[in-house]
């Protein structure tokens, strides 16, 4: 069985002694971040994670990639993760799929001051050259003929926004970064941060030490605990958000639909299946990623009022998962008072969307140039500063 | 499971063996095949849960009733461990499918 014996040689990979950078976190911003160093010609690039690849975050989420933000910062961000998703396979030379579809998000406005910011979104999206559209329901009901309008004053829609597959993004920037030379160890946790004199030393793990100057922490909504380990604070909680999936049918839903203020979304994957989650506000903080029968009842509830064809279908399973969240929903990208520490968590729910231009840009953080999109006001003294850049439309 | 077996294909143009494996389904609800599954393996996925999130293996309707089992012996097999050391995939609510407009049609009343 030559095959056996080939896996056995990849799993006993000796953790290194020494490496130019750690990235703390396995999901698809640490990966990303490591695959962009990697092409930079970082030098030796090792990636821990306490599980499996994308076991968080990133293969828990809603896998939806949208440009439709409230402030130019996110619409940025995304400008630039979609087109770098629209030529994913061929820039990693993935041997699958990211199933990439471009069906657009249709945001439906359920009241007066909703619709009102949705004007003022839409405005500032069409003057950075997001091709996004107010429309009246009856113009929504022409995109998805499914869709119930009542109390909907008014939707907007972007073409190109869409979704992607998490998994597979997390594993083609996993093997693209591995062709470039990065290690990935998988179960292998880091418990501290050495540093000395305010300066980042090496990493602790179970399997091991490894010396390094640069860390980089990619966490998801454990980032808080990995600051910690070198004694700083960020002001962000994980809340769980929970989401199901039904059995796949025909395609008959184009783009993801969406309402922040009823907290909803809904998407049919490549694959046929319905993916749906929804907030709930009286969410508390922590690290919980249980399911509950009320979310189930709660979603089935708003999804046959909203896209009532979608209730004859039986849902297949439900799980959760966590958002990072910060208290502006923007993420916290680049260096800390420790030397040679990175962030990039906080993501607020849309950290599998960004994952593309995290990966840039904090690749060029840490090889100290001018990052290509400004972000100096993500860093992490905007909350000592008191300079928040809030985000209205987050479910 | 059948090592070195082929099947005699007499597909025009085809004609020679087929292995197996390329045909034999583990998971009938995403209609995975061992040797999908094999592939994954010697590519080092090497885990349970990375082989059901690449291939579906498992995610449909049946929720991997079937082929956990099966899944979780050919990962034993290639890794020569036994298949109880092989950590098996997270079981999810709600066990079986159910209606969306199901769960809101009855009320409290129906539960008796």
């Amino acid at each position: 069985m030559t095959w056996a014996r080939a896996t056995s040689s990849r799993i006993a990979d000796e953790l290194p002694k020494t490496a130019d950078a750690v990235v703390i976190g396995g999901g698809v911003i640490g990966t990303s971040i490591a695959y962009h160093l990697a092409k930079k010609g970082f030098g030796r690039i090792a990636l821990v994670e306490r599980s499996y690849l994308a076991c968080g975050s990133s293969g828990r989420c809603g896998a939806g990639v949208r440009q439709q933000w409230g402030t130019k910062l996110n619409c940025l961000l995304s400008i630039d993760s979609v087109k770098a998703f629209e030529r994913m396979d061929e820039e990693l030379g993935y041997s699958r799929s990211i199933e990439f579809k471009q069906g657009g998000y249709l945001l439906l406005a359920y009241t007066r001051r909703e619709a009102e910011q949705f004007r003022e979104n839409v405005r500032l999206q069409q003057e950075l050259g997001i091709p996004v559209s107010l429309l009246t329901p009856s113009e929504a009901r022409e995109i998805v003929p499914i869709l119930n309008t009542d109390c909907v004053h008014l939707a907007t829609f972007c073409p190109t926004d869409g979704h992607a597959n998490p998994f597979h993004v997390t594993y083609a920037y996993a093997t693209a970064g591995k062709r470039l030379g990065v290690k990935i160890h998988t179960f292998t946790e880091a418990y501290d941060i050495m540093t000395e004199s305010g300066k980042v030393e090496g990493v602790k793990t179970n399997k091991g030490t490894i010396s390094t100057d640069v860390v980089i922490c990619a966490a998801g909504p454990y980032s808080g605990v990995v600051a910690r380990m070198v004694g700083l604070d960020i002001p962000f909680y994980p809340e769980r958000h929970q989401i199901l999936v039904t059995e796949p049918v025909e395609p008959v839903l184009g783009p993801m639909v969406m309402s922040f203020s009823r907290r909803f979304y809904c998407q049919q994957t490549p694959h046929g299946s319905f993916i749906m989650g929804m907030g709930d506000p009286k969410e508390k903080p922590g690290f919980s990623v249980s399911s509950t029968w009320e979310f189930l009842v709660e979603m089935a509830e708003e999804i046959t009022k909203v896209l009532p064809p979608v209730g004859q279908l039986s849902v297949v399973r439900q799980w959760a998962g966590l958002y990072d969240m910060t208290p502006d929903a923007h993420p916290i990208l680049g260096s800390t008072p420790c030397a040679g520490l990175y962030l990039a968590c906080g993501f607020s729910g849309h950290g599998f969307m960004l994952a593309p231009v995290t990966g840039k840009l904090i690749s060029e953080i840490v090889c100290d140039e001018e990052p290509s999109i400004d972000i100096h006001g993500l860093d992490l003294g905007r909350f000592e500063r008191g300079e928040l850049v809030i985000e209205p439309s987050v479910v | 499971m059948w090592e070195g077996l082929h099947l005699i294909d007499k597909t025009p143009g085809k004609e020679g063996k087929t292995d197996l494996s390329e045909i034999t389904l583990i998971c009938r609800c995403e209609d995975v095949t061992l040797k999908e599954i094999r592939d994954l393996i010697a590519e080092g996925y090497t885990t349970a849960e990375e082989i059901k999130r690449i291939t579906r293996c498992g995610m449909g309707p049946c929720q991997g009733r079937t082929c956990r089992e099966l899944l979780l012996a050919e990962i034993a097999r290639a890794l020569e461990e036994k298949v109880d050391k092989i950590a098996p995939t997270r079981y999810r609510p709600p066990t079986k499918p159910i209606r969306l407009g199901g769960i809101i049609e009855g009320d409290a009343d129906d539960l008796g």
